[in-house]
């Protein structure tokens, strides 16, 4: 059993101390009234420095990275991250400066944005960046509040609806809720894309946009991008770019000539940071001209070969980080991208594909794909076969791949696909891993057939066995409390 | 670089696996007119040697607070990070991985949040604390917009003594339609607890409150507001700097409904205002509607202790459009730096960073006065205030050509923040530059 770090406390015991301050306590009078003062200490751990370290050495080894194994999970681009950009971030010019800095103190910084910002705009295709949002959802409501914006600016205020896709990720309609707006969801058509008849049914004036993967969540190309650009904007609406996907086709094809209006992509998928257990990310949205006004303040400007923030946008909507985004995970996408180059973009979109197809035709024979023919980065495999033939779930086979090396695929998400398994390999993996993973997938299936019990028992080598997920929600133990 | 590993050889036989003549093929489903035919108009791969030199030269040309005097705090501090922290955060199994849905591959991931969850709780004294948010500003204004959604009504007070740049980012939240933002003008330097009290009403749904306020002022007024904003069934938000926890008494024994706070200045560098990590704590009472990522302790079929996601039927991707926030990633290896931050300065070395902060910050206004300057407030502070100076960029300036990070413009003072870096030697040379400046 691992014991917490409070449980480890010995009363005394600790590692930090800080240097002597030379002023005599009797020169400074002033005190803090008694009444704001805190009566009894926090409760934090009383540990040895070693004794630290070897608490958080033994969780890392209780954790599972891209750099200890495969990690297909889909819609999350698990992809290697290269070690230079975690030097370069740490680089003291980077990391040790204050927000505030006047701005002839951080030109490098500024410049690195300013650039980063035009590198995106080329790769994706629009024409102005805010590299402010922390993450994707966070992006997507940028993006929705300057959809929101731009609507309110022409004085067209009945647009009170999003349309979203039934295969959409939960934060799509999540944000499009945030911002008041009621979600519509339009279906997918047998081949798995947009339904156009639907759509067409769909738009009205009271459409404010729709929000889109491509591919989408299926890690299928919607082919009909241009049409269905064209029922949005013909009605009125604006059209999003969910930039989840956009590992399947950087240098290949670019958001901005599909006729969409703003997009966002997520530094932590794309372009190679890490995803840090869980963030931080980075979600920087992009616009076509006409909406650059409403991006969030500062904006990054460049003047005479000095980079300046400009804050004076009186139709911007504002802010939504409170100094500039991530910019630590900015520095490691901007290293990646200057490492990869034109080509080896392009490169990366080339062999996500590659890898995927390679998995979905290895796989075929064993497991339904729903929508068998050529993916991009992803596709989603399912596990009703196995389910109706032998009882065993999507969730059985994901804890079965545990024992056997992998993390597993994302599960039962998209929505649309029974049993989902949603499998992203990505562009960094050789083929003998994609193998390694082929034969777990087929041995598993192989099982389900012969000896199920012992699958709905996995995992059996993992630190624990399958948790209680019913209880610890029934009854929720969120923090550690001490024995009475 | 190139992070691709096939060589031709495998590729070609990958692509007789799928039954393909070239790569081109797999893209044969984007319609050619979407086709980009040319390449990106970036420049060519560059080799780790070129790499390594162009971004030192560019980190070069920022002017790094690491080894100099800095003096600007405003919602970012130039605290001290131990070793500790980022040899540990360099163990590739934490920061390589993502969420963990998969609890059995992802204990040590799930514990270390868990741990992170009750320090919050501990150090802000409310029940339960969330993962992470985004930073400060946004975790402020998903606890305003959590408020609204709570009691079913719209106006959020908000004094003007908090950071200006989180009413700014609470105000884009709001475009969503379902907070009315109320700034309440506040009185030498602190908000005004009878103000707020005459604007309560049964259309409130919280007050929000920062403590130290963005001017390093203690609210004094803070029990009458608690009163004042209970009294009418509204919520309390607190937005707190987590180091001042170690001496202040903490949100929780205020009454408060909700804190939530920038925890940047627990172990995380100052990175030009990101990564940074938004705390986010509330009271039973709100547990079902508390936005983003928790983790609960349970038992696995064998009755080990085992850590999962818990209360997931909040989040967007069960509750899609009836979610009360869209969050999915959070800042999750920067609440990790903070709970190793917090193991290592521990119970004891979190006072102490705090009585020294306070100390240091009381010394420096002594020294000031005697160069002849005055605080623009006289009020109780913890780690920072304001010095009125006439021309606070001049100042800034001057500060600059001795080498010295100076203070936050405001207007005409300089917001001043003392961390435990600083020393007495510091402190004593910035009093005599800006004397110098105020004898002028
Ligand atoms: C399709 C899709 N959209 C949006 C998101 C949200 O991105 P983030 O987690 O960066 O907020 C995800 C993340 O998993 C995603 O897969």
């Amino acid at each position: 059993m691992s014991k917490l770090i409070f449980e480890k406390s010995v009363k005394g015991a600790r590692a930090f101390t800080l240097p002597e301050s030379g002023i005599p306590p009797a020169m400074v009078t002033e005190a803090i009234p008694a009444d704001l003062l805190r009566e009894e200490d926090p409760l934090l751990p009383e540990i040895s420095e070693v004794e630290a370290v070897r608490h958080f050495t033994a969780l890392s080894q209780r954790s599972y990275g891209v750099d200890s194994g495969f990690y297909p999970l889909g819609s999350c681009t698990m992809k290697y991250n290269p070690k230079i950009n975690e030097w370069a971030a740490r680089l003291p010019g980077f990391a040790g400066i204050h927000p505030y800095q006047p701005e002839e103190t951080v030109q490098g910084a500024l410049e690195l944005m300013y650039e980063l910002e035009q590198m995106l705009c080329e790769i994706t295709g629009m024409d102005s960046f805010t590299l402010q949002p922390a993450a994707g959802a966070h992006g997507e409501m940028t993006g929705a509040m300057i959809i929101k914006a731009y609507h309110n600016s022409r004085g067209d205020t009945k647009r009170t609806k999003m349309i979203v896709p039934d295969s959409a990720h939960g934060t799509n309609p999540a944000t499009a809720n945030m911002l008041g707006y009621k979600v519509i969801e339009v279906k997918s058509d047998e081949r798995g894309l947009v339904d156009l008849e639907d759509l067409r049914a769909l738009m009205s004036d009271e459409i404010a946009g729709l929000m889109l993967t491509n591919p989408n969540t299926l890690g299928l190309f919607e082919e009909n991008i241009r049409e269905i650009a064209a029922i949005v904007h013909d009605a009125g609406g604006l059209l999003y770019y969910d930039g989840a996907n956009a590992n399947a086709i950087i240098g290949i094809a670019r958001p901005g000539d599909m006729g969409f209006d703003i997009c966002h992509l997520n530094l932590h998928k794309t372009f190679g940071t890490p995803h840090g257990g869980g963030g931080p990310g980075s979600g920087p949205i992009g616009v076509k001209s006409f909406l650059a006004e409403f991006l969030p303040v500062p904006v990054i400007e460049k003047h005479e070969g000095k980079y300046r923030l400009n804050y004076d946008r009186p139709r911007s909507i504002g802010k939504v980080h409170t100094f500039y985004g991530n910019f630590g995970v900015m520095v490691k996408a901007y290293t990646y991208i200057k490492a990869l180059g034109n080509t080896g973009l392009k490169e990366v979109s080339r062999n996500a594909v590659l890898n995927a197809n390679y998995l979905r035709t290895k796989l075929a024979g064993s497991y339904d794909i729903p929508y068998n023919r050529l993916c991009k980065h992803e596709f989603v495999a399912s596990a009703r076969k196995q389910k109706k033939e032998a009882g065993i779930t999507a969730l059985d086979i994901a804890k079965a791949l545990i024992d056997r090396g992998c993390h597993p695929p994302t599960i039962y998400f998209p929505l649309i696909v029974e049993e989902a398994l949603m499998i992203e390999p990505t562009e960094t993996e050789t083929r003998e891993r994609l193998d390694t993973f082929i034969e777990a997938m087929l041995e598993i299936d192989r099982q389900a057939r012969e000896n199920p019990e012992r699958l709905k028992e996995a995992p059996h080598k993992a630190v624990i066995r399958r948790p209680d997920e019913t209880g610890a929600a029934r009854n929720p133990v969120l923090k550690w409390k001490p024995k009475e | 670089m190139n992070y691709v590993p096939n060589p031709p050889w495998v590729v070609r036989q990958m692509l007789d696996t799928i039954g393909i003549k070239s790569i081109d093929d797999l893209f044969a489903d984007i319609p050619e007119t979407l086709k980009l035919k040319r390449e990106l108009n970036l420049p060519g791969p560059k080799s780790e040697v070129e790499l390594r030199r162009e971004l030192a030269a560019l980190a070069a040309k920022n002017l790094s607070a690491d080894d100099r005097p800095c003096f600007l705090g405003a919602g970012a501090y130039d605290h001290y990070i131990p070793a500790v922290v980022e040899q540990m955060l360099l163990r590739s199994e934490f920061y390589t991985a993502y969420t963990p849905y998969q609890p059995e591959l992802s204990q040590g991931v799930l514990q270390t949040i868990f741990e992170y969850q009750t320090m919050i709780c501990n150090l802000t004294g409310m029940d339960l604390a969330n993962a992470s948010m985004y930073d400060g500003g946004s975790a402020l204004a998903e606890a305003c917009s959590l408020a609204c959604d709570a009691t079913r009504r719209r106006k959020i007070l908000i004094p003007d003594t908090v950071h200006p740049r989180y009413l700014e980012v609470i105000r884009t939240y709001a475009m969503g339609g379902k907070m009315e933002i109320i700034t309440v003008p506040g009185k030498d330097g602190i908000a005004d607890p009878d103000a707020i009290t005459s604007m309560v009403d049964s259309q409130t749904a919280a007050v929000a409150i920062q403590h130290p306020n963005f001017y390093g002022n203690l609210e004094t007024g803070l029990r009458q507001i608690e009163k004042a904003v209970h009294g009418v069934k509204g919520l309390l938000i607190m937005a707190v700097d987590p180091i001042s926890l170690g001496i202040l008494k903490p949100p929780g024994a205020w009454g408060a409904d909700i804190a939530v706070g920038e925890g940047q200045s627990l172990g995380n560098p100052l990175s030009f205002g990101g990564p940074y990590l938004g705390f986010f704590a509330a009271t039973e009472k709100l547990m079902r509607r508390v936005p983003g990522r928790l983790v609960g302790e349970t038992v696995d079929r064998e009755g080990n202790r085992a850590f999962v996601l818990t209360l997931q039927a909040r989040e967007q991707h069960i509750r899609r459009e009836k979610a009360g926030s869209n969050i999915c990633s959070n800042e999750a290896l920067c609440a990790l730096a903070a709970t190793i931050y917090l193991t290592l300065v521990g119970r004891e070395g979190l006072k102490e960073i705090a009585r020294r902060c306070h100390q240091l910050a009381c010394y420096a206004k002594q020294q000031l006065e005697k160069a002849g300057l005055k605080l623009k407030y006289q009020k109780p502070f913890f780690k920072e205030f304001a010095v009125a100076i006439p021309d606070p960029r001049a100042a800034n300036t001057a500060l600059l050509k001795e080498g010295i990070i100076g203070g936050y413009e405001l207007d005409r003072a300089l917001l001043l923040a003392f961390t435990e870096k600083r020393t007495r030697a510091e402190i004593d040379r910035l009093a005599s530059i800006l004397g110098g400046i105020a004898r002028e």
